[in-house]
């Protein structure tokens, strides 16, 4: 199921949002009606979280995620790391890291398995990510930009890339990923794709300029109507969860 | 409107995404939308008027471009298409990739201009638009119009008078104004009872052309001026100018007698004169000496005289004999002005050729032409002891002074003939000018003659051949005429279209 959202009248609500399978972090408003919207759709099955990074609202942009921990780049303050901390569930790792490239979810793009950096992100952030995270790491770019995180937005089913992606990068991130890949639009036509989208394995938050060819798309890559996954890629996943564990 | 891109057929490595308004597949481009639904959302034509006015006068079929300019451009010129485009405002928010003329009916008054544009949409998307602009063309009098609407197009007026009875001075004047090409600025030209008018806008000109006759003829000028209006709060004043030219009352041929204190300025010349030609001073000989002198117009216009006997007056006369004078019987005294060495003094011996045959005696004179007489040969004169002379110079002369006959010009036979023999013309400039002429434009024909007589006086004047009467019998024609050398006449500037051969 995907949900159109606005952040304070902003289309770009991956900027102000961060989605898990495991929790959801949402920035701090003027309103409350950007988290209820993720609340109403979220609340059953994961903590919906009021998050602020060194006192700014783009959170989206500034930390990396998935379901085993949490990134923050080196400015997030004491306060809001404990906030943070108090507020996850206890077997997400949550790690400052000391990177030059501060704006993390622009650099790196990740699903629970497989992260896919900046070129030039630091060994040791490398590391880390892979440590807390639980990923495999794989430096690469999407359609020629280095900012993976911006123009990707991945989950464990499927993953939404820039527009621009010719099919021999997207047949080769999508055999690092193991997961099926498309290039696309969201926001009507924008390319930045995680600027405009959040998605996990069951749920996805888009601008409210999405159309609903975009939305489709969005559903269709992410598997997120309730159609029974593929027999194809059930054991295409099985496999792949095999070879991590 | 169609999308540029750059290469039309989709290679295999490209990615189509969807459309993200109606789910077509295409390529990525920066709006990611099919050009269907660009063109949809955007108009890059937006600001660009479809409609436009362009003013046209009728009189002078000239476009307006605004403020005041007015020029000439044809249908479907390039000019017009410049006017065009500069009509339209908006046209600098986009590119202009293309632009011609649809067609439309000459007399509907609407001209399309097609034009193709490129903007760029949404993040950095080309557009290629065409779209058609229509323009109204509604007619306005131009200021140039207007005036000679209202016969208030001329500012200055340049009246030239002769007061004499032959016209050969215009058409001298004529021949030197087109060789000059004096006459470029004028409006119009009107010939009037005794002379011409040129009409000129500005001031300037008029006294331009002033100038001009001053240089080639010898003229008296007066200026007046018109007040039409004025504006008394700029200091503005709207005048009308008149220059009143009189050319002096003599032309070639004509007999004249000069006053006493004159001959004294002109080298003690005789007073009965010839005036030989006329050029920016007047040229006078005397038979009796072959002595020449050239009066200026300022020296004519402080003691002005009259001629006694006009070309009109002249007589034939046949030589009997003729008697060339020697050197040593030639009279000379001090202070005489030049001689002529180009004439040559002779005693003659004429008898009038309407008394040929009966029993009368030759009537003796002296004469400048010796050099081209012989006994036999037929010569114009003027009869001044028959002739009744009203003018004051000449009373008082001593009758034994005053010639029976004063002879001017040999005479080459029938006027027909040499006119048939012309194998040469001259352009004209005023065609009323020249009203009614034919050959019976005797005036008009005396004057071709005496370029014929005269290289002198033929010198500034372009002569053109005549292509028409080229292949004349030269058997015919009598060696004895004076004739106008080849050399000395032009081509014709003659355009024709030649039909070209096809290949």
């Amino acid at each position: 199921m995907a949900v159109r959202v606005q952040f304070e009248n902003n289309n770009e609500v991956g900027v102000f949002s961060k989605l898990t399978n495991s929790y959801c972090l949402v920035a701090i408003g003027g309103s409350e009606n950007f988290y209820s919207v993720f609340e109403a759709e979220l609340s059953e099955t994961i903590p919906v979280v009021h998050v602020s990074i060194a006192g700014c609202r783009i959170i989206g942009r500034m930390t990396v995620a998935n379901k085993n921990g949490l990134l923050v780049p080196s400015s997030t303050t004491d306060t809001e790391l404990q906030h943070i901390r108090n507020s996850l569930p206890d077997n997400v790792k949550v790690q400052r890291v000391e990177e030059r490239l501060s704006a993390l979810g622009n650099v790196i793009a990740c699903n629970d398995y497989v992260a896919l950096v900046h070129p030039d992100l630091d060994r040791d952030t490398e590391e880390i990510l892979a440590d807390t995270l639980d990923v495999e790491v794989f430096r690469q770019t999407v359609a020629g930009n280095v900012l993976v995180g911006t123009y990707a937005a991945l989950s464990n089913r499927g993953g939404l890339v820039h527009p621009k992606t010719t099919i021999q990068d997207q047949d080769e991130l999508s055999s690092l990923l193991q997961v099926p890949l498309v290039a696309g639009t969201v926001n009507r036509g924008s390319e930045v794709i995680a600027g405009g989208l959040v998605v996990n394995d069951w749920c996805a938050f888009c601008g409210m300029d999405t159309t609903s060819t975009e939305i489709s798309v969005i559903e269709s890559v992410f598997k997120l109507n309730d159609a029974k996954p593929t027999a194809i890629t059930s054991t295409m996943r099985a496999s792949l969860i095999d070879s991590m564990s | 409107m169609e999308y540029i891109n750059p290469e039309e057929i989709p290679s295999s490595n490209s990615t189509r995404v969807l459309c993200c308004q109606c789910a077509v597949p295409i390529e990525a481009n920066p709006s990611n939308m099919c050009v269907a639904c660009l063109r949809a959302h955007v108009d890059i034509t937006d600001g660009i008027p479809k409609q436009a006015t362009l003013f046209f006068c009728r009189g002078c079929e000239r476009y307006l471009q605004p403020p005041a300019e007015w020029i000439v451009c044809a249908l479907e010129s390039r000019e017009l298409l410049a006017l065009c485009l500069k009509r339209l405002k908006g046209l600098n928010r986009v590119k202009l990739v293309d632009a011609g003329f649809a067609w439309t009916e000459p007399h509907s008054k609407r001209i399309k201009v097609k034009l193709t544009v490129q903007g760029e949409v949404m993040g950095g998307a080309v557009l290629q638009q065409t779209f058609i602009v229509e323009y109204t063309v509604q007619h306005q009098m131009c200021d140039a119009c207007h005036r000679s609407e209202a016969q208030d197009y001329w500012r200055a007026l340049v009246q030239v008078r002769q007061r004499a009875n032959n016209r050969k001075t215009f058409y001298y004047l004529e021949q030197l104004i087109l060789k000059h090409k004096a006459h470029e600025n004028t409006l119009g030209i009107k010939p009037k009872h005794d002379g011409l008018d040129f009409f000129y806008a500005t001031e300037s000109h008029a006294r331009k052309m002033v100038d001009f006759v001053q240089s080639v003829l010898p003229i008296k000028c007066q200026h007046s001026k018109k007040l039409i209006s004025h504006d008394i709060h700029s200091n503005i004043y709207n005048y009308k100018f008149t220059f009143s030219i009189e050319i002096v009352p003599l032309s070639k041929d004509s007999l004249v007698c000069l006053p006493k204190k004159l001959t004294h300025q002109l080298g003690s010349i005789s007073p009965i004169c010839l005036v030989n030609r006329v050029t920016s001073t007047i040229h006078l000989i005397d038979a009796n000496s072959g002595q020449v002198c050239d009066l200026s117009s300022t020296m004519y216009w402080r003691h002005p005289f009259t001629p006694i006997c006009n070309p009109k007056q002249l007589v034939e006369y046949v030589v009997m004999d003729i008697d060339i004078l020697k050197e040593h019987e030639k009279k000379s005294f001090p202070g005489q002005g030049a001689v002529s060495n180009k004439h040559v003094v002779a005693d003659v011996w004429v008898v009038r050729a309407s008394d040929l045959g009966l029993d009368v005696n030759p009537v003796h004179t002296k004469t400048h032409l010796g050099h081209i007489l012989k006994p036999g040969d037929t010569v114009l004169g003027y009869n001044l002891e028959n002739t009744n002379v009203n003018d004051d110079n000449f009373d008082k002369l001593d009758r034994s002074v005053i010639p029976d006959v004063f002879l001017v010009k040999k005479h080459y036979g029938e006027k027909s003939a040499r006119r048939r023999a012309r194998n040469w013309k001259l352009k004209h400039m005023a065609e009323e000018l020249h009203e009614g002429l034919s050959s019976t434009n005797e005036d008009y024909n005396d004057f071709l003659d005496d370029l014929e007589e005269d290289p002198a006086f033929r010198q500034n004047i372009n002569i053109f051949k005549d292509q028409n009467r080229m292949p004349v019998d030269t058997d015919e024609i009598d060696p004895t005429l004076p004739r106008i050398t080849l050399a000395e006449m032009l081509d014709d500037l003659n355009i024709e279209d030649v039909e070209m051969t096809e290949v």
